[in-house]
């Protein structure tokens, strides 16, 4: 596969190593009320979607950036590759 | 029909015009006591033993394309009971049990086949955990032999003792564990079954779960309605597909595993031998191909299929340890679709949903489990308890804290 | 050394003879020639034995989807099993025998399953063989292996090599045959960068085997200029013996090379290259193959391919028989008919299938002799060509999503579904089976993927020929045949095995290939499985296009596995890191071993050392008496840097962080999400903004991996940054009573005391006079110890000098075995403990996990079962009878219990001689361990043959207080 890099263009997916879900990215509060239970559904549980599937990959042989990758499961098509940095902070999370 | 020498030899007297079909092809009933959904090998073997052990006869099986189209039909064919953890190891044991009586018992040769599997250890660490491992086998009743470099050599000259990277210092061995000839499993299953009053419902493809106030009491197919009293999930690789009709997430990720076999050749590899620095396992069919495979691809996917970064992989692996292979050439490569699950470990248990029980997360290993789970299932689905060596299976594992990681790696499918 | 079947003509080099041995008898050829030429061209006519029934067997195609002609190619160590004659290119001095016989080709013992053929059905073994069920390993099994397989591997190491290489391309072109060609040509005038790889060592398809013209000249000449124009062009590669052989994710192709196969010798060059093509578009151009008629006895040598025998006659001169009859159901074959007489050959008989000409039996052991029509009529002949029609070359259109589509037009599979994105397809493989009509579909497809990527199609129309009917007429078998009927001539399946497969219900394509084996021979159903489908579709009613195919996967044609290999074998299979200390170690005699893809120095062996043990223990104790210096630069090394690292660590650790002060160090446990035990290390503050982390060896990479994750993924505006500085610093430990004494005179301008320095202080420092070093005052050994680390530069330099100020306090060298010695001793967890599936909790620091913050791995630690209060503990042992040695991997049970999985108590994870206390020890976990203190329980080894009493004592076998390494 090929991953369109969107700092370093179009990379060999070897060079990265893979995550998983990009829901890894929301990570729940360990202080609030209900931590334990919220914790053991963001690590455990997934979507397992067959089609589009966003997903986080690392370019371990490259920038070292977490990348958020779309890709169809039953396809490999790659319709979008985002700076995981950027989803993050899109998605609310700071510091 | 009873099969036998004597059956093939007066057979073949008749021009072999009188065998029957090995299953019927009834149309799904209205109704049944027990729906499984999945006509592999663990849905299969449920409704043997289901029919069998249990006295369960209002059975169907719905399978949407052909029986054994799963990953009982594209695996590496490996039957082994060398777990670490006690979660584990009791029921593959229990498994390799039922393997070593299973073609008596169901009448069909499945060519269960105990030659043995090596496991090549290349450090002092790496032995003392074998050992660890070693000794949990021997004491959940299965066997084990350490093998250091002298006997193991003499077992398999064409290792490369002289030059390997990472040296081989020896090996864990069990003698019981071996191969399985793979589609046989499901035709032996599905022929005991059927003999049994099952009906086997091939193209039938399950649409939809019948779930009401918490409860599921039937499915929705492309052959029509079908009640049922329990409706038992056995889809591995579509799991997650198939437990979202009734609004469940599953802590498992879909992966692909390659595997590959090689043209054929006169016999050279003894058992089962693996590699213990690198991705590579790999044993010799009776048609006399290597059956090969290492890692999953590392990526989600549905798509049965992977690309040459594993193959590569897998072939540097094979030719790190056994260079005499290099001139053996790959014929196919084929790549299944394996529910992996968060610790590497499957689940037998109920649902949330009364009526509706779930039977997965085999991750690359489940052609071994298929007699113990398709028993342990069939306990569940009969008596509505899990059997005594299934009973770590359970869905709240992660939940409680009980998760069981034989490789110590994590919430994280795609290393197990 | 005569050629009694050569003809006159054809591609091969008539000025020059290749001398060859068969079967050990010399025999002659010409460079051109394919070892089934040169065979064929000798009059050789029983090359093989077929799979099951070891029927004598002929040459059968004249390429890659040959079922018969496998021999085993050149001997010893290069033997190579399973090749297919009709693709090795002949060269002076080849080597080759028949395979897959018992006694000789002519004489095969086996073939007496022939006549046991009705007991052999299909499936047979399913049903029998069961009873006794112990005679399955030692006779049944044993029996069914050694006569099946084929060829025979050398069991030696393969002597040759491999590599992978990459390519990038606009257009890969996969076939050089017309329609390829003309295709390559268009896109190669309008400037694309082009690769062509065919599968042949001559381009030109099938215009090298029959006798058609191209613009006016003979096809094969074309083809020969065309391949001369495209070599000309610069930005075009012209790849023979290149086959493609998988289209993989995203465009890119793979293909094997064959460099050296059709040489004596590879003389060191790589045999075989493993190609990755990136390619911005694909054109699949790869042909057809003709499919066979099913008939009587339809297996014997001299029954053959019509296209195959129009290729020996036409391209390698070679003649298949000196009568030969015709029997096809389409135009294109009983053509055939032209070219044999065209080449002087007697042509015994056409028999259009058509018109209801029916071959239902032949005659002839070992060689063709006569065919039996349905009228009974009798025609001698020893060759008959067959032709079923041709089937497209669809594999690489299937090996994503695509699935092939029946056209009645061509009787065959045209490729359909999802095609691989970028590949197109044109030609014979897309189903245009007329040769006029190809150059013109390659040409357009050629001057069209060129305007698609921006170029401007060149002048010039598509090269000019006829086009000859291609009428065919779907006949798969002759009905009336009462004699075996091959499908899969491999395999030895024929249409009774099929039909009986339909009888027991396995009615799916899938089932009957499975349960029959049919197509799952090393040609893969090349010429039989749309044979088998035809035989299925008569037998269940239906049309073949609602019978379906079974699937296409990767590789086209079978790929050696040390290509896919390349280079990585041996000591090569994986990059070797060395530390920097290597040198220095291997000139004072070390020991290495493997940490990952770290050597390692174990041990230092001395004169008159009797074995390791001593090694070991003298460096133990020298060190616990005086001082020791081990290279330490396997650890990883993160340096962390930004306003908010503090924040950032006591998010990632388990333990605090925020406070550590500048110049200390802390110890840091790091948790997985899930709660488990994921790393330890040591982090130093070096400045407000500044730290340095430490991790194990094993998880240096995983390390800075999860923590970019945190960084980029749940705290993206954390000021903070990280890189790893592995490879940047060489750090050594210097651990022994005289460790400060050592470290002060290597140190420049540092108070080393106790209270300026204490027990986990750093510092950035000088050494030897100004060089950079950095000094931590950590210990793992649990001696006075210092880590001191130099730029990676001044590694070995260091390594010396260390040793060298060392000398007067008789420093020694350890190596990894003692460093581990004085770790059990000291009750520090390593890679035993920290497994992955261990908790803090376990290994006694479960106080280290704060839960007053959010760091990763918290919350999730205080899952119930993991709090456990009767779970297993971390607990250090020895032997009650001292002279005994303990062993790693023994489990632990009360004494009088049972041997079984439920009285076991835990597991001794490390274990080691301690020199000091003069007995062996060892760390391991015990369920309530804390609370077993001084507990006998039986260490159960029965793997290893030990059975011994152990007692269970703190872990800290020595210094429990710390006081040595705070002194």
């Amino acid at each position: 596969m090929i991953i369109n890099h969107p700092l370093l263009g179009p990379r060999d997916a070897a060079e990265f190593i893979y995550k998983g879900d990009a829901s890894l990215i929301d990570r729940p509060d360990g202080m609030a009320e209900g931590a334990l239970a919220a914790f053991d559904a963001y690590l455990h549980l997934r979507d397992n979607p067959a089609g589009l599937h966003r997903e986080l990959w690392y370019h371990e042989q490259g920038d070292r950036s977490w990348l958020v990758v779309t890709r169809n499961t039953l396809t490999h098509e790659i319709t979008r590759v985002e700076l995981a940095r950027d989803v993050a902070r899109a998605q609310g999370r700071g510091r | 029909m009873q099969y036998s020498a004597w059956r093939i030899f007066t057979q073949a007297l008749k021009g072999n015009s009188g065998w029957k079909p090995v299953w019927r092809d009834p149309d799904p009933k209205p109704e049944y006591d027990i729906v499984i959904i999945g006509g592999g090998g663990h849905g299969l073997a449920t409704a043997y033993y289901l029919s069998k052990v249990f006295g369960q006869h209002k059975v169907a099986v719905l399978e949407k394309g052909w029986i054994g189209s799963g990953n009982v039909g594209r695996n590496t064919t490996i039957i082994r009971s060398n777990y670490l953890l006690d979660g584990n190891q009791p029921f593959y044991e229990f498994s390799m049990k039922l393997w070593e009586g299973l073609e008596q018992d169901f009448n069909y040769n499945a060519m269960v086949s105990q030659r043995g599997v090596l496991n090549l250890f290349h450090s002092d660490a790496q032995r003392d955990a074998y050992v660890r491992r070693g000794n949990a086998m021997l004491m959940s009743g299965a066997d084990a032999v350490l093998l250091d470099r002298a006997r193991l050599r003499a077992m398999c000259p064409f290792l490369d003792f002289d030059n390997a990277r990472f040296p081989i210092h020896g090996a864990l061995w069990q003698p019981r564990a071996g191969t399985v000839r793979h589609d046989a499993v499901a035709w032996g299953y599905a022929r005991g079954a059927d003999q049994n009053g099952v009906d086997i419902v091939q193209n039938c493809e399950v649409t939809g779960l019948l779930v009401q106030n918490g409860r599921c009491d039937g499915v929705e197919t492309t052959r029509g309605t079908i009640r049922a009293k329990k409706v038992a999930v056995c889809v591995a690789g579509s799991s997650s597909r198939v437990m979202a009709m009734a609004g469940l997430r599953l802590p498992i990720e879909s992966h692909v595993l390659q595997a590959f076999v090689s043209e054929g050749l006169k016999p050279v590899i003894p058992g089962v031998i693996t590699f213990g620095a690198g991705h590579f396992y790999v044993s010799q069919s009776n048609k006399g191909g290597l059956v090969f495979g290492g890692d999953i691809d590392g990526y989600n996917s549905y798509a049965q299929r992977g690309n040459m970064a594993t193959v590569e992989d897998v072939c540097e692996g094979g030719m790190g340890i056994m260079p005499m292979i290099g001139r053996a050439r790959l014929l196919r490569m084929w790549g299944g679709i394996m529910d992996m699950s968060m610790d590497g470990s499957p689940f037998i248990d109920r649902t949330p949903i009364d009526g509706l029980y779930f039977n997965g997360g085999w991750c690359y290993g489940g052609f071994k489990a298929t007699p113990a789970s398709g028993y342990c299932y069939a306990h569940l689905l009969a008596r509505d308890a899990p059997h005594e060596v299934a009973r770590a299976y359970r869905l709240d594992r992660f939940a409680r804290g009980a998760p069981i990681d034989e490789k110590g790696v994590g919430a994280q499918p795609n290393l197990h | 050394m005569t050629q009694p079947f050569r003809l006159s003509g054809g591609q091969i080099d008539r000025s020059r003879l290749v001398r060859f041995q068969w079967n050990d008898r010399w025999m002659s050829g010409h460079p051109g020639d394919t070892l089934a030429s040169a065979l064929m061209a000798n009059g050789v006519r029983l090359v093989g034995r077929s799979f099951k029934y070891h029927r004598p067997r002929g040459i059968f195609s004249a390429g890659t989807e040959e079922p018969n002609a496998l021999v085993q190619l050149r001997k010893g160590a290069a033997q190579e099993p399973n090749t297919r004659a009709t693709t090795v290119e002949l060269f002076d001095g080849l080597y080759a025998t028949s395979q897959n016989h018992r006694g000789s080709l002519e004489w095969d013992l086996l073939a007496i399953n022939d006549l046991l053929a009705p007991l052999l059905s299909a499936g047979f073994y399913y049903k029998t063989f069961m009873w006794p069920a112990k005679l399955w390993e030692k006779l049944y099994e044993p029996a069914i292996r050694s006569a099946a397989g084929l060829g025979r591997l050398s069991e030696r190491p393969d002597p040759d090599c491999y590599v992978h290489g990459f390519l990038h391309c606009d257009l890969l072109v996969i076939g050089g045959g017309p329609a390829g060609l003309a295709a390559a040509l268009a896109a190669g005038r309008a400037g694309l960068r082009v690769i062509v790889a065919d599968e042949d060592f001559r381009l030109g398809g099938r215009l090298n085997s029959d006798r058609e013209e191209v613009d006016g000249q003979p096809g094969t000449d074309w083809a020969k200029a065309a391949v001369a124009e495209l070599i000309a062009m610069p930005r075009v590669r012209v790849m023979p013996r290149s086959t493609v052989f998988g289209a993989f994710d995203h465009g890119i192709y793979g293909a094997l090379e064959r460099m050296t196969d059709h040489l004596r010798q590879s003389d060191g060059k790589p045999r075989q290259v493993a190609w990755r093509i990136y390619a911005k578009r694909a054109l699949l151009a790869a042909g057809a193959t003709e499919r066979a008629i099913a008939f009587g006895n339809n297996d014997r040598p001299g029954i053959m391919l019509a296209g195959a025998v129009r290729s020996y006659v036409n391209r390698f001169g070679a003649a298949p028989g000196r009568r030969v009859a015709v029997f096809a159901n389409n135009d294109d074959g009983l053509r055939t008919a032209d070219d044999l007489r065209a080449a002087g050959i007697e042509v015994a008989s056409v028999l259009d299938a058509r018109t209801g000409a029916a071959i239902v039996d032949t005659r002839g052991r070992k060689a063709l002799r006569q065919i039996i029509l349905a009228d009974g009529t009798r025609i001698d002949a020893d060759c008959l060509a067959v032709s079923g029609g041709w089937s497209p070359n669809v594999h690489l259109t299937c090996h994503q999503r695509g699935r092939p589509v029946w056209s009645d037009r061509i009787s065959g599979f045209v490729p359909g579904g999802v095609l691989p994105p970028g590949l197109s397809v044109t030609g014979a493989a897309n189903g245009t089976m007329t040769l006029g009509a190809a150059l013109r579909e390659g040409h357009v497809e050629g001057s069209r993927l060129a305007a698609e990527l921006g170029q401007r199609p060149a002048k010039g129309g598509p090269p000019v020929a006829a086009d000859a009917s291609f009428a065919v007429t779907p006949i798969w078998h002759v009905g009336a045949s009462r004699a075996r009927s091959w499908v899969d001539l491999q395999n030895d399946v024929t249409t009774k095995d099929v039909t009986q497969a339909y009888q027991e219900g396995f009615r799916a394509v899938e089932h009957v290939k499975r349960y029959t084996t049919l197509g799952m021979a090393t040609d893969q159903g090349r010429t039989s499985g749309l044979l088998g489908l035809g035989v299925l579709a008569d037998l269940s009613g239906k049309p073949v296009a609602e019978i379906g195919t079974t699937m296409f996967r990767p590789p086209y044609t079978p790929v050696a596995i040390g290509a896919f290999a390349g280079r990585a074998r041996g000591k090569a299979y994986r990059a070797t890191r060395l530390t920097p200390s290597h040198d220095w170690a291997t000139e004072t005699g070390a020991s290495f071993t493997e940490a990952g893809l770290w050597m390692r120095a174990q041990w230092f062996a001395r004169d008159g050392e009797a074995g390791w043990r001593d090694s070991v223990d003298r460096e133990v104790m020298m060190t616990r008496r005086s001082v020791g210096v081990c290279d330490v630069s396997t650890l990883g090394k993160i340096d962390i840097q930004g306003r908010d690292s503090a924040e950032f660590l006591n998010r990632v650790y388990a333990n605090a962080f925020l406070k550590l002060p500048v110049g200390r160090v802390r110890y840091g446990l790091m948790l997985r999400e899930d709660g488990f035990v994921y790393d330890d290390g040591t982090t130093a503050r070096l400045a407000q903004t500044h730290f340095v982390m430490t991790t194990t060896t094993a998880n240096a990479a995983g390390v800075l991996r999860h923590l970019e994750f945190a960084r980029q993924c749940l705290w993206p505006d954390l000021d903070v940054h990280l890189i790893s500085t592995t490879d940047s610093w060489a750090q050594f430990a210097v651990a022994g009573p005289n460790a400060r004494a050592l470290v002060s005179r290597v140190v420049d301008d540092l108070d080393l005391s106790n209270d300026a320095f204490p027990f986990m202080a750093c510092a950035e420092c000088t050494v030897f006079g100004g060089t950079p070093a950095r000094l931590f005052r950590i210990s793992f050994s649990g001696e006075l110890a210092y880590e001191v680390a130099v730029p990676a530069r001044f590694g070995d330099a260091m390594m010396r000098a260390l040793m060298q100020v060392g000398a007067a306090f008789d420093a020694v060298a350890y190596g990894v075995e003692a460093l581990g010695v004085m770790r059990i001793e000291k009750g520090h967890a390593a890679g035993g403990e920290l497994n992955g599936q261990t908790t803090a909790r376990m290994l006694g620091l479960g106080a280290m996990v704060s839960d007053r913050k959010d760091a990763i791995g918290g919350t999730l630690s205080r899952r119930p079962e993991m709090q456990a209060e009767a779970g297993l503990r971390l607990m250090g042992f020895r032997p009650v009878d001292r002279t005994q040695n303990l062993m790693a991997g023994a489990h632990f049970l009360t004494q009088g219990a049972a041997t079984d999985t439920a009285h076991d108590q835990g597991w001794l994870s490390s274990v080691a001689w301690s020199p000091e206390l003069g007995h062996s020890i060892g760390l391991g976990f015990l369920l309530n361990g804390e609370n077993r203190l001084g507990e006998r329980l039986r260490a159960y080894n029965p793997l290893r043959g030990q059975d011994i009493l152990v007692e269970v004592c703190s872990p800290h076998h020595l210094d429990p207080e710390g006081v040595r390494q705070r002194g």
